[in-house]
Protein backbone atom coordinates (compact mmCIF):
# COMPACT_ATOMS: atom_id res chain seq x y z
CA UNK A 1 0.00 0.00 0.00
CA UNK A 2 0.99 3.45 -0.73
CA UNK A 3 0.34 5.16 2.65
CA UNK A 4 1.83 2.43 4.37
CA UNK A 5 5.46 3.13 2.59
CA UNK A 6 4.41 6.83 2.83
CA UNK A 7 4.25 6.80 6.30
CA UNK A 8 6.88 4.51 6.78
CA UNK A 9 9.82 6.60 7.32
CA UNK A 10 8.42 9.30 9.24
CA UNK A 11 7.36 7.15 11.55
CA UNK A 12 10.47 4.98 11.85
CA UNK A 13 12.53 8.60 12.08
CA UNK A 14 10.22 9.31 15.12
CA UNK A 15 10.56 6.15 16.38
CA UNK A 16 14.41 6.04 16.36
CA UNK A 17 14.45 9.18 17.81
CA UNK A 18 12.23 7.96 21.15
CA UNK A 19 15.00 5.57 21.36
CA UNK A 20 18.06 7.58 21.26
CA UNK A 21 15.74 9.57 23.74
CA UNK A 22 15.06 6.71 26.36
CA UNK A 23 18.90 5.76 26.25
CA UNK A 24 19.53 9.43 27.33
CA UNK A 25 16.91 9.62 30.17
CA UNK A 26 17.85 5.54 31.11
CA UNK A 27 21.62 7.18 31.79
CA UNK A 28 20.54 10.17 33.66
CA UNK A 29 17.65 8.66 36.07
CA UNK A 30 19.84 5.82 36.76
CA UNK A 31 23.07 7.42 37.52
CA UNK A 32 22.21 8.33 41.12
CA UNK A 33 21.99 4.79 42.09
CA UNK A 34 25.22 3.69 40.09
CA UNK A 35 27.10 6.09 41.96
CA UNK A 36 25.66 4.92 45.14
CA UNK A 37 26.89 1.20 44.54
CA UNK A 38 30.17 2.44 43.07
CA UNK A 39 30.94 4.42 45.74
CA UNK A 40 29.65 1.37 48.46
CA UNK A 41 32.20 -1.31 45.97
CA UNK A 42 35.07 1.76 46.50
CA UNK A 43 35.35 1.27 42.16
CA UNK A 44 35.36 4.60 39.92
CA UNK A 45 35.39 2.73 36.51
CA UNK A 46 35.57 4.79 32.96
CA UNK A 47 32.93 7.08 31.97
CA UNK A 48 32.12 3.75 28.61
CA UNK A 49 32.05 1.42 31.78
CA UNK A 50 29.99 3.44 34.06
CA UNK A 51 27.61 4.02 31.22
CA UNK A 52 27.11 0.46 30.61
CA UNK A 53 26.35 -0.31 34.02
CA UNK A 54 23.42 2.55 34.35
CA UNK A 55 22.31 0.55 31.55
CA UNK A 56 22.32 -2.72 32.57
CA UNK A 57 21.08 -2.49 36.25
CA UNK A 58 18.78 -5.34 37.79
CA UNK A 59 16.13 -3.50 39.48
CA UNK A 60 17.03 0.55 37.19
CA UNK A 61 14.79 3.63 37.96
CA UNK A 62 14.22 3.42 34.12
CA UNK A 63 14.61 0.42 32.06
CA UNK A 64 17.04 0.83 29.06
CA UNK A 65 15.15 -0.24 26.15
CA UNK A 66 17.19 -3.41 25.01
CA UNK A 67 16.73 -4.40 28.54
CA UNK A 68 12.54 -4.05 28.21
CA UNK A 69 13.19 -6.11 24.52
CA UNK A 70 14.88 -8.79 25.99
CA UNK A 71 12.42 -9.06 28.99
CA UNK A 72 9.71 -8.76 26.34
CA UNK A 73 11.36 -11.42 24.05
CA UNK A 74 11.74 -14.17 27.18
CA UNK A 75 8.71 -13.65 28.68
CA UNK A 76 6.62 -13.85 25.56
CA UNK A 77 8.41 -16.42 23.31
CA UNK A 78 10.80 -18.70 25.56
CA UNK A 79 8.75 -19.27 28.46
CA UNK A 80 5.54 -21.67 28.30
CA UNK A 81 2.20 -19.98 27.75
CA UNK A 82 0.81 -21.47 30.44
CA UNK A 83 3.23 -20.19 32.49
CA UNK A 84 1.86 -17.67 34.76
CA UNK A 85 4.94 -15.34 34.08
CA UNK A 86 4.42 -15.99 29.87
CA UNK A 87 3.51 -12.64 28.71
CA UNK A 88 1.26 -14.34 26.24
CA UNK A 89 -0.89 -15.92 29.04
CA UNK A 90 -1.20 -12.78 30.82
CA UNK A 91 -2.19 -10.83 27.76
CA UNK A 92 -4.66 -13.77 27.15
CA UNK A 93 -6.35 -13.54 30.24
CA UNK A 94 -6.76 -9.56 30.02
CA UNK A 95 -7.18 -10.14 26.21
CA UNK A 96 -10.42 -12.25 27.29
CA UNK A 97 -11.77 -10.19 29.65
CA UNK A 98 -11.25 -7.18 27.11
CA UNK A 99 -13.33 -9.20 24.06
CA UNK A 100 -16.34 -10.00 26.61
CA UNK A 101 -16.44 -6.39 27.66
CA UNK A 102 -15.50 -4.83 23.92
CA UNK A 103 -18.68 -7.39 23.15
CA UNK A 104 -20.98 -6.39 25.85
CA UNK A 105 -20.23 -2.20 25.12
CA UNK A 106 -20.49 -2.61 21.53
CA UNK A 107 -24.35 -4.44 22.05
CA UNK A 108 -25.61 -2.20 24.54
CA UNK A 109 -23.81 1.56 22.62
CA UNK A 110 -25.81 0.31 19.69
CA UNK A 111 -29.20 -0.74 21.76
CA UNK A 112 -28.67 2.73 23.48
CA UNK A 113 -28.67 4.32 20.52
CA UNK A 114 -31.61 3.11 18.47
CA UNK A 115 -33.65 3.42 21.72
CA UNK A 116 -32.61 7.40 21.66
CA UNK A 117 -33.02 8.04 17.70
CA UNK A 118 -36.49 6.39 18.00
CA UNK A 119 -37.87 7.22 21.32
CA UNK A 120 -37.79 11.34 21.74
CA UNK A 121 -38.24 10.74 25.49
CA UNK A 122 -35.24 9.04 25.83
CA UNK A 123 -33.00 11.36 23.92
CA UNK A 124 -33.58 14.11 26.24
CA UNK A 125 -33.63 11.91 29.28
CA UNK A 126 -30.62 9.42 28.55
CA UNK A 127 -28.06 11.65 27.05
CA UNK A 128 -27.27 13.77 29.73
CA UNK A 129 -26.90 10.32 32.33
CA UNK A 130 -24.22 8.78 29.35
CA UNK A 131 -22.58 11.39 29.01
CA UNK A 132 -22.40 11.98 32.97
CA UNK A 133 -21.33 8.54 33.37
CA UNK A 134 -18.37 9.00 31.41
CA UNK A 135 -17.43 11.89 33.99
CA UNK A 136 -17.02 9.56 36.94
CA UNK A 137 -13.15 8.31 37.50
CA UNK A 138 -12.95 5.28 36.18
CA UNK A 139 -10.56 4.44 38.75
CA UNK A 140 -12.96 4.90 41.31
CA UNK A 141 -15.78 2.81 40.15
CA UNK A 142 -13.72 -0.29 39.27
CA UNK A 143 -13.05 -1.41 42.68
CA UNK A 144 -16.58 -1.14 43.27
CA UNK A 145 -18.22 -2.47 41.03
CA UNK A 146 -15.83 -5.71 41.48
CA UNK A 147 -16.40 -5.53 45.40
CA UNK A 148 -20.16 -5.45 44.88
CA UNK A 149 -20.10 -8.24 42.28
CA UNK A 150 -17.70 -10.38 44.65
CA UNK A 151 -20.53 -9.86 47.19
CA UNK A 152 -23.33 -11.37 45.53
CA UNK A 153 -20.95 -14.28 44.19
CA UNK A 154 -19.76 -13.21 40.29
CA UNK A 155 -15.86 -12.83 40.33
CA UNK A 156 -13.28 -13.56 37.27
CA UNK A 157 -13.82 -12.74 33.97
CA UNK A 158 -17.68 -10.65 34.36
CA UNK A 159 -16.51 -7.93 36.62
CA UNK A 160 -13.70 -7.05 35.06
CA UNK A 161 -15.75 -7.12 31.85
CA UNK A 162 -18.01 -5.36 33.15
CA UNK A 163 -15.65 -2.27 33.75
CA UNK A 164 -14.63 -2.64 29.76
CA UNK A 165 -18.17 -2.55 28.85
CA UNK A 166 -18.36 0.62 30.91
CA UNK A 167 -15.89 2.44 28.95
CA UNK A 168 -16.64 0.53 25.52
CA UNK A 169 -20.59 1.18 25.76
CA UNK A 170 -19.98 5.50 25.21
CA UNK A 171 -18.20 5.47 21.96
CA UNK A 172 -20.57 3.64 20.35
CA UNK A 173 -23.46 4.80 21.50
CA UNK A 174 -22.69 8.61 20.58
CA UNK A 175 -20.56 7.25 17.31
CA UNK A 176 -24.25 5.36 16.44
CA UNK A 177 -26.74 7.93 16.85
CA UNK A 178 -24.79 9.94 14.88
CA UNK A 179 -24.63 7.02 12.07
CA UNK A 180 -28.76 6.80 12.57
CA UNK A 181 -29.11 10.00 12.25
CA UNK A 182 -26.70 10.42 9.21
CA UNK A 183 -28.76 9.82 6.43
CA UNK A 184 -29.92 13.06 4.25
CA UNK A 185 -33.43 14.47 4.22
CA UNK A 186 -33.75 13.82 0.82
CA UNK A 187 -32.78 10.22 1.10
CA UNK A 188 -35.61 10.33 4.12
CA UNK A 189 -38.05 11.85 2.01
CA UNK A 190 -37.46 9.46 -0.56
CA UNK A 191 -38.25 6.48 1.70
CA UNK A 192 -41.46 8.66 2.82
CA UNK A 193 -42.72 8.55 -0.95
CA UNK A 194 -42.27 5.22 -0.99
CA UNK A 195 -44.53 4.61 1.94
CA UNK A 196 -42.12 2.85 4.12
CA UNK A 197 -42.70 2.47 7.21
CA UNK A 198 -40.19 2.75 10.29
CA UNK A 199 -38.51 -0.69 10.26
CA UNK A 200 -38.07 -0.14 6.58
CA UNK A 201 -36.56 2.67 6.38
CA UNK A 202 -34.57 2.08 9.77
CA UNK A 203 -32.85 -1.44 8.37
CA UNK A 204 -32.82 -0.16 4.87
CA UNK A 205 -31.90 3.20 5.16
CA UNK A 206 -30.76 3.97 8.44
CA UNK A 207 -28.72 0.95 9.67
CA UNK A 208 -26.74 0.76 6.50
CA UNK A 209 -25.95 4.79 6.47
CA UNK A 210 -24.46 4.15 10.09
CA UNK A 211 -21.82 1.10 9.50
CA UNK A 212 -18.92 3.12 8.80
CA UNK A 213 -19.56 5.27 12.27
CA UNK A 214 -19.88 1.86 13.41
CA UNK A 215 -16.47 0.88 13.05
CA UNK A 216 -14.88 4.32 13.69
CA UNK A 217 -16.73 4.11 16.76
CA UNK A 218 -15.91 0.77 17.92
CA UNK A 219 -11.90 1.14 17.24
CA UNK A 220 -11.54 3.60 20.17
CA UNK A 221 -14.29 1.29 22.26
CA UNK A 222 -11.76 -1.37 21.92
CA UNK A 223 -9.32 0.36 23.07
CA UNK A 224 -11.04 1.78 26.16
CA UNK A 225 -12.49 -1.80 26.55
CA UNK A 226 -8.26 -2.76 27.15
CA UNK A 227 -7.62 -0.48 29.38
CA UNK A 228 -11.35 -1.20 31.51
CA UNK A 229 -9.73 -4.82 31.41
CA UNK A 230 -6.45 -3.76 32.94
CA UNK A 231 -8.09 -1.41 35.95
CA UNK A 232 -10.20 -4.35 36.62
CA UNK A 233 -7.46 -6.49 37.34
CA UNK A 234 -5.46 -3.58 39.89
CA UNK A 235 -7.93 -3.10 42.81
CA UNK A 236 -8.92 -7.25 42.82
CA UNK A 237 -5.06 -8.47 43.46
CA UNK A 238 -5.91 -10.16 40.79
CA UNK A 239 -3.29 -12.95 40.16
CA UNK A 240 -3.20 -12.88 35.89
CA UNK A 241 -3.59 -10.47 33.48
CA UNK A 242 -1.33 -7.71 32.06
CA UNK A 243 -2.98 -5.10 35.23
CA UNK A 244 -1.92 -8.00 37.69
CA UNK A 245 1.80 -8.13 36.02
CA UNK A 246 1.97 -4.72 36.52
CA UNK A 247 0.85 -4.50 40.50
CA UNK A 248 3.60 -6.72 41.13
CA UNK A 249 6.01 -5.49 38.98
CA UNK A 250 5.32 -2.59 41.48
CA UNK A 251 5.05 -4.07 44.54
CA UNK A 252 8.44 -5.70 43.91
CA UNK A 253 10.40 -2.81 41.80
CA UNK A 254 10.59 -5.14 38.84
CA UNK A 255 10.31 -2.43 36.73
CA UNK A 256 11.49 -3.97 33.58
CA UNK A 257 8.63 -6.49 34.39
CA UNK A 258 6.13 -3.47 34.29
CA UNK A 259 7.51 -2.02 31.48
CA UNK A 260 7.65 -5.15 29.21
CA UNK A 261 4.14 -5.66 30.41
CA UNK A 262 3.08 -2.34 29.20
CA UNK A 263 4.94 -2.91 25.82
CA UNK A 264 2.17 -6.18 25.84
CA UNK A 265 -0.83 -3.99 26.58
CA UNK A 266 0.27 -1.87 23.64
CA UNK A 267 0.86 -4.38 21.70
CA UNK A 268 -2.49 -5.85 22.61
CA UNK A 269 -4.11 -2.94 21.32
CA UNK A 270 -2.53 -2.16 18.16
CA UNK A 271 -3.29 -5.83 17.37
CA UNK A 272 -7.36 -5.12 18.51
CA UNK A 273 -7.56 -1.67 16.60
CA UNK A 274 -5.91 -2.87 13.74
CA UNK A 275 -8.29 -5.57 13.68
CA UNK A 276 -11.19 -4.05 14.00
CA UNK A 277 -10.01 -1.28 11.18
CA UNK A 278 -9.66 -4.60 8.58
CA UNK A 279 -13.01 -5.99 9.85
CA UNK A 280 -14.24 -2.44 8.93
CA UNK A 281 -12.65 -2.42 5.70
CA UNK A 282 -13.46 -5.73 4.33
CA UNK A 283 -17.55 -4.74 5.50
CA UNK A 284 -16.54 -0.84 3.34
CA UNK A 285 -15.67 -3.26 0.76
CA UNK A 286 -18.22 -5.80 0.41
CA UNK A 287 -20.86 -2.88 0.67
CA UNK A 288 -19.60 -1.17 -2.38
CA UNK A 289 -17.23 1.04 -0.81
CA UNK A 290 -14.84 3.08 -3.25
CA UNK A 291 -11.37 2.11 -3.17
CA UNK A 292 -9.15 4.54 -1.64
CA UNK B 1 -58.15 23.63 -19.09
CA UNK B 2 -58.22 20.22 -19.97
CA UNK B 3 -61.51 18.92 -20.33
CA UNK B 4 -61.10 16.19 -22.36
CA UNK B 5 -59.14 14.19 -20.15
CA UNK B 6 -59.79 13.37 -15.64
CA UNK B 7 -57.48 14.83 -13.80
CA UNK B 8 -54.69 13.59 -12.31
CA UNK B 9 -53.47 16.77 -10.27
CA UNK B 10 -56.19 18.93 -9.09
CA UNK B 11 -55.28 22.03 -6.97
CA UNK B 12 -57.55 24.35 -5.83
CA UNK B 13 -57.05 27.91 -3.86
CA UNK B 14 -54.14 26.17 -2.69
CA UNK B 15 -51.45 28.39 0.22
CA UNK B 16 -48.68 27.01 2.11
CA UNK B 17 -47.66 29.18 4.67
CA UNK B 18 -44.22 27.99 6.52
CA UNK B 19 -43.73 28.85 10.06
CA UNK B 20 -40.52 30.21 10.23
CA UNK B 21 -38.21 32.13 13.34
CA UNK B 22 -38.58 35.51 11.27
CA UNK B 23 -42.10 34.69 11.35
CA UNK B 24 -44.70 33.03 8.89
CA UNK B 25 -43.41 33.07 5.12
CA UNK B 26 -45.74 32.39 1.84
CA UNK B 27 -44.66 30.00 -0.09
CA UNK B 28 -47.69 29.27 -2.02
CA UNK B 29 -50.67 31.27 -2.21
CA UNK B 30 -54.13 30.82 -4.15
CA UNK B 31 -52.87 27.90 -6.12
CA UNK B 32 -55.43 26.78 -8.73
CA UNK B 33 -54.35 24.01 -11.10
CA UNK B 34 -55.53 21.03 -13.03
CA UNK B 35 -53.26 18.76 -14.77
CA UNK B 36 -55.04 16.27 -17.07
CA UNK B 37 -53.86 12.43 -17.78
CA UNK B 38 -50.77 12.19 -20.35
CA UNK B 39 -49.70 15.92 -19.99
CA UNK B 40 -46.08 17.18 -19.62
CA UNK B 41 -46.21 20.57 -17.64
CA UNK B 42 -42.80 22.29 -16.42
CA UNK B 43 -42.83 24.42 -13.21
CA UNK B 44 -40.83 27.37 -13.77
CA UNK B 45 -39.88 30.55 -11.55
CA UNK B 46 -36.94 32.14 -10.00
CA UNK B 47 -36.05 30.72 -6.98
CA UNK B 48 -38.10 31.43 -4.02
CA UNK B 49 -41.52 31.16 -6.12
CA UNK B 50 -42.49 27.99 -4.80
CA UNK B 51 -42.00 25.52 -7.51
CA UNK B 52 -40.80 22.97 -5.44
CA UNK B 53 -42.77 23.48 -2.54
CA UNK B 54 -45.68 22.88 -4.90
CA UNK B 55 -44.42 19.30 -6.22
CA UNK B 56 -43.67 18.72 -2.78
CA UNK B 57 -46.87 19.24 -1.92
CA UNK B 58 -48.19 17.04 -4.41
CA UNK B 59 -46.28 14.19 -3.31
CA UNK B 60 -47.20 14.56 0.29
CA UNK B 61 -43.99 15.74 1.47
CA UNK B 62 -45.31 19.27 2.59
CA UNK B 63 -49.04 19.90 4.01
CA UNK B 64 -50.97 22.61 2.94
CA UNK B 65 -51.89 25.08 5.11
CA UNK B 66 -55.16 26.24 2.79
CA UNK B 67 -57.07 25.21 0.00
CA UNK B 68 -57.60 21.54 -1.15
CA UNK B 69 -55.16 19.16 -3.30
CA UNK B 70 -56.17 15.98 -5.14
CA UNK B 71 -53.99 13.35 -6.80
CA UNK B 72 -55.55 10.52 -8.65
CA UNK B 73 -58.82 11.53 -6.97
CA UNK B 74 -58.03 11.23 -3.31
CA UNK B 75 -55.87 13.36 -1.17
CA UNK B 76 -52.13 13.55 -1.54
CA UNK B 77 -51.65 11.11 1.54
CA UNK B 78 -54.02 8.65 0.31
CA UNK B 79 -51.95 8.94 -3.27
CA UNK B 80 -48.80 8.44 -1.68
CA UNK B 81 -49.41 5.89 0.56
CA UNK B 82 -50.99 4.31 -2.57
CA UNK B 83 -47.80 4.66 -4.39
CA UNK B 84 -48.82 7.20 -6.77
CA UNK B 85 -46.37 8.87 -8.13
CA UNK B 86 -42.52 8.00 -8.83
CA UNK B 87 -40.05 11.27 -7.63
CA UNK B 88 -37.07 12.52 -9.07
CA UNK B 89 -35.14 14.77 -6.93
CA UNK B 90 -32.54 17.23 -7.57
CA UNK B 91 -29.49 14.85 -7.08
CA UNK B 92 -29.99 10.86 -7.59
CA UNK B 93 -29.92 10.25 -4.29
CA UNK B 94 -28.98 6.60 -4.45
CA UNK B 95 -28.20 4.92 -1.71
CA UNK B 96 -24.03 4.43 -1.94
CA UNK B 97 -24.00 0.57 -0.20
CA UNK B 98 -26.51 -0.58 -3.20
CA UNK B 99 -25.17 -2.06 -6.85
CA UNK B 100 -27.96 0.36 -9.47
CA UNK B 101 -30.01 -2.98 -9.79
CA UNK B 102 -30.49 -3.02 -6.18
CA UNK B 103 -31.06 0.95 -5.82
CA UNK B 104 -33.39 0.48 -8.43
CA UNK B 105 -35.47 -2.20 -6.68
CA UNK B 106 -35.58 -0.59 -3.77
CA UNK B 107 -39.01 0.64 -3.99
CA UNK B 108 -39.97 -2.96 -4.84
CA UNK B 109 -38.75 -4.56 -2.12
CA UNK B 110 -40.19 -1.82 0.13
CA UNK B 111 -43.71 -3.01 -1.89
CA UNK B 112 -43.43 -6.71 -1.07
CA UNK B 113 -42.52 -7.88 -4.47
CA UNK B 114 -41.46 -11.01 -5.08
CA UNK B 115 -37.86 -11.27 -6.77
CA UNK B 116 -39.05 -12.85 -9.78
CA UNK B 117 -41.28 -9.48 -10.39
CA UNK B 118 -38.33 -7.23 -8.97
CA UNK B 119 -36.03 -8.92 -11.54
CA UNK B 120 -37.96 -8.47 -14.53
CA UNK B 121 -39.15 -4.81 -13.50
CA UNK B 122 -35.72 -4.03 -12.53
CA UNK B 123 -34.45 -4.94 -16.24
CA UNK B 124 -37.18 -3.66 -18.28
CA UNK B 125 -37.20 0.11 -16.39
CA UNK B 126 -32.81 -0.24 -17.21
CA UNK B 127 -33.63 -1.16 -20.65
CA UNK B 128 -36.05 2.16 -20.78
CA UNK B 129 -33.45 4.33 -19.54
CA UNK B 130 -30.35 2.67 -21.53
CA UNK B 131 -28.44 1.11 -18.13
CA UNK B 132 -28.49 -2.38 -19.35
CA UNK B 133 -25.05 -3.71 -18.58
CA UNK B 134 -24.59 -1.78 -15.21
CA UNK B 135 -26.91 -3.84 -13.07
CA UNK B 136 -23.77 -4.61 -10.75
CA UNK B 137 -21.80 -1.36 -10.77
CA UNK B 138 -22.52 0.88 -7.62
CA UNK B 139 -23.28 4.65 -8.22
CA UNK B 140 -19.70 5.96 -7.59
CA UNK B 141 -18.43 3.97 -10.80
CA UNK B 142 -21.10 5.79 -12.90
CA UNK B 143 -20.88 9.53 -14.48
CA UNK B 144 -23.40 12.11 -13.02
CA UNK B 145 -25.43 11.52 -16.03
CA UNK B 146 -26.01 7.82 -15.37
CA UNK B 147 -26.88 8.34 -12.19
CA UNK B 148 -29.44 10.54 -11.95
CA UNK B 149 -31.05 8.08 -15.25
CA UNK B 150 -30.84 5.29 -12.51
CA UNK B 151 -32.96 7.41 -9.71
CA UNK B 152 -35.21 8.24 -13.09
CA UNK B 153 -35.11 3.90 -13.20
CA UNK B 154 -35.66 4.16 -9.79
CA UNK B 155 -38.65 6.07 -10.02
CA UNK B 156 -40.30 4.36 -12.86
CA UNK B 157 -40.20 1.15 -11.35
CA UNK B 158 -43.07 0.72 -9.70
CA UNK B 159 -44.97 1.87 -12.51
CA UNK B 160 -46.73 5.06 -11.38
CA UNK B 161 -48.61 7.04 -13.96
CA UNK B 162 -47.57 10.12 -12.53
CA UNK B 163 -43.35 10.78 -12.47
CA UNK B 164 -42.68 14.15 -10.23
CA UNK B 165 -39.64 15.85 -11.26
CA UNK B 166 -37.70 18.63 -9.04
CA UNK B 167 -35.13 20.13 -11.52
CA UNK B 168 -33.54 16.78 -11.96
CA UNK B 169 -30.74 17.78 -14.39
CA UNK B 170 -30.03 21.18 -12.69
CA UNK B 171 -26.48 19.50 -11.57
CA UNK B 172 -25.60 18.58 -15.43
CA UNK B 173 -23.34 20.32 -17.70
CA UNK B 174 -25.48 21.02 -21.08
CA UNK B 175 -24.44 18.64 -23.56
CA UNK B 176 -25.12 15.72 -21.03
CA UNK B 177 -28.81 17.88 -20.12
CA UNK B 178 -29.57 17.91 -23.77
CA UNK B 179 -29.21 14.29 -23.88
CA UNK B 180 -31.24 13.38 -21.21
CA UNK B 181 -33.96 15.77 -22.34
CA UNK B 182 -34.06 13.95 -25.21
CA UNK B 183 -34.32 10.63 -23.85
CA UNK B 184 -36.79 11.92 -21.31
CA UNK B 185 -39.17 13.17 -24.34
CA UNK B 186 -38.87 9.27 -25.35
CA UNK B 187 -39.74 8.43 -22.57
CA UNK B 188 -42.90 10.03 -21.74
CA UNK B 189 -44.09 9.72 -25.63
CA UNK B 190 -43.25 5.70 -25.36
CA UNK B 191 -45.21 5.55 -21.57
CA UNK B 192 -47.78 7.94 -21.76
CA UNK B 193 -47.10 8.87 -17.98
CA UNK B 194 -48.20 12.13 -16.66
CA UNK B 195 -44.62 14.45 -15.83
CA UNK B 196 -44.60 17.58 -13.27
CA UNK B 197 -41.38 18.83 -14.21
CA UNK B 198 -39.53 21.90 -11.95
CA UNK B 199 -36.99 23.51 -13.56
CA UNK B 200 -35.57 26.93 -13.97
CA UNK B 201 -34.31 27.05 -17.57
CA UNK B 202 -36.41 28.45 -19.99
CA UNK B 203 -35.23 26.15 -22.99
CA UNK B 204 -35.95 22.73 -21.32
CA UNK B 205 -39.07 24.00 -20.01
CA UNK B 206 -40.13 25.04 -23.52
CA UNK B 207 -38.66 22.17 -25.16
CA UNK B 208 -40.23 19.56 -22.96
CA UNK B 209 -43.32 20.66 -22.11
CA UNK B 210 -47.32 20.22 -23.36
CA UNK B 211 -48.01 23.15 -20.71
CA UNK B 212 -45.25 25.68 -18.93
CA UNK B 213 -46.24 27.23 -15.89
CA UNK B 214 -44.53 30.54 -15.04
CA UNK B 215 -44.79 31.29 -11.20
CA UNK B 216 -43.49 34.30 -9.26
CA UNK B 217 -41.99 34.60 -5.66
CA UNK B 218 -43.24 35.94 -2.47
CA UNK B 219 -45.60 35.12 -1.83
CA UNK B 220 -45.44 31.86 -4.39
CA UNK B 221 -48.23 31.92 -6.88
CA UNK B 222 -48.89 30.83 -10.53
CA UNK B 223 -48.57 34.48 -12.68
CA UNK B 224 -48.99 32.56 -15.93
CA UNK B 225 -49.96 29.38 -17.77
CA UNK B 226 -48.52 28.85 -21.48
CA UNK B 227 -49.75 26.24 -23.84
CA UNK B 228 -46.99 24.74 -26.19
CA UNK B 229 -48.21 24.64 -29.62
CA UNK B 230 -45.01 22.77 -30.38
CA UNK B 231 -45.98 18.85 -32.09
CA UNK B 232 -45.36 15.80 -29.73
CA UNK B 233 -42.25 14.54 -32.00
CA UNK B 234 -39.49 17.57 -31.14
CA UNK B 235 -36.02 16.60 -32.29
CA UNK B 236 -33.37 19.29 -30.49
CA UNK B 237 -32.78 21.63 -33.39
CA UNK B 238 -36.74 22.31 -32.76
CA UNK B 239 -35.12 24.69 -30.63
CA UNK B 240 -34.01 26.74 -33.36
CA UNK B 241 -37.42 27.57 -34.97
CA UNK B 242 -39.33 30.55 -34.43
CA UNK B 243 -42.35 28.90 -33.07
CA UNK B 244 -40.29 27.75 -30.23
CA UNK B 245 -38.84 31.06 -29.68
CA UNK B 246 -42.26 32.53 -29.74
CA UNK B 247 -42.88 30.35 -26.77
CA UNK B 248 -39.67 31.04 -25.18
CA UNK B 249 -40.43 34.85 -25.32
CA UNK B 250 -43.92 34.19 -23.85
CA UNK B 251 -42.52 32.40 -20.87
CA UNK B 252 -39.56 34.94 -20.57
CA UNK B 253 -41.90 38.21 -20.65
CA UNK B 254 -44.03 35.66 -17.66
CA UNK B 255 -41.61 35.61 -15.61
CA UNK B 256 -40.12 39.23 -16.17
CA UNK B 257 -43.74 40.70 -15.17
CA UNK B 258 -43.92 38.38 -12.09
CA UNK B 259 -40.76 39.05 -11.05
CA UNK B 260 -40.37 42.14 -8.76
CA UNK B 261 -36.86 43.59 -8.18
CA UNK B 262 -36.69 44.93 -4.96
CA UNK B 263 -32.86 45.36 -4.95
Amino acid sequence: MDTFRDKLIPVTSILAGVVVLWYVFAVILNTPFQRDLDRRAGESPALSGFIANTLAQPKPTLPAPHQVAVNFFENTFLRPVTSSRSLVYNAWVTLSSTLLGFAFGTALGIIIAVGIVHVATLDRSLMPWIIASQTIPILAVAPMIIVVLAAIGITGLVPKAMISTYLSFFPVTVGMVKGLRSPEIMHLDLMHTYNASRAQTFWKLRVPASVPFLFTSMKVAVAASLVGAIVGELPTGAVAGIGAKLLAGAYYSQSIDIWSALVAGSVVAALLVMVVGIAGRIVDRAMGGRPA
Amino acid sequence: MTGISPAVVAASKLGLTFQTSDGPVQALSNVDLTIGKGEFVSFIGPSGCGKTTLLRVIADLEKPTSGTISVNGMTAEQAREKRAYGYVFQAAALFAWRTIERNVGLPLEIMGLSKAEQAQRIKRTLDLVNLSGFEKKYPWQLSGGMQQRASIARALAFDADLLLMDEPFGALDEIVRDHLNEQLLELWGRTNKTICFVTHSIPEAVYLSTRIVVMSPRPGRVSDVIESTLPKERPLDIRETPEFLAIAARVRDGLRAGHSYDD
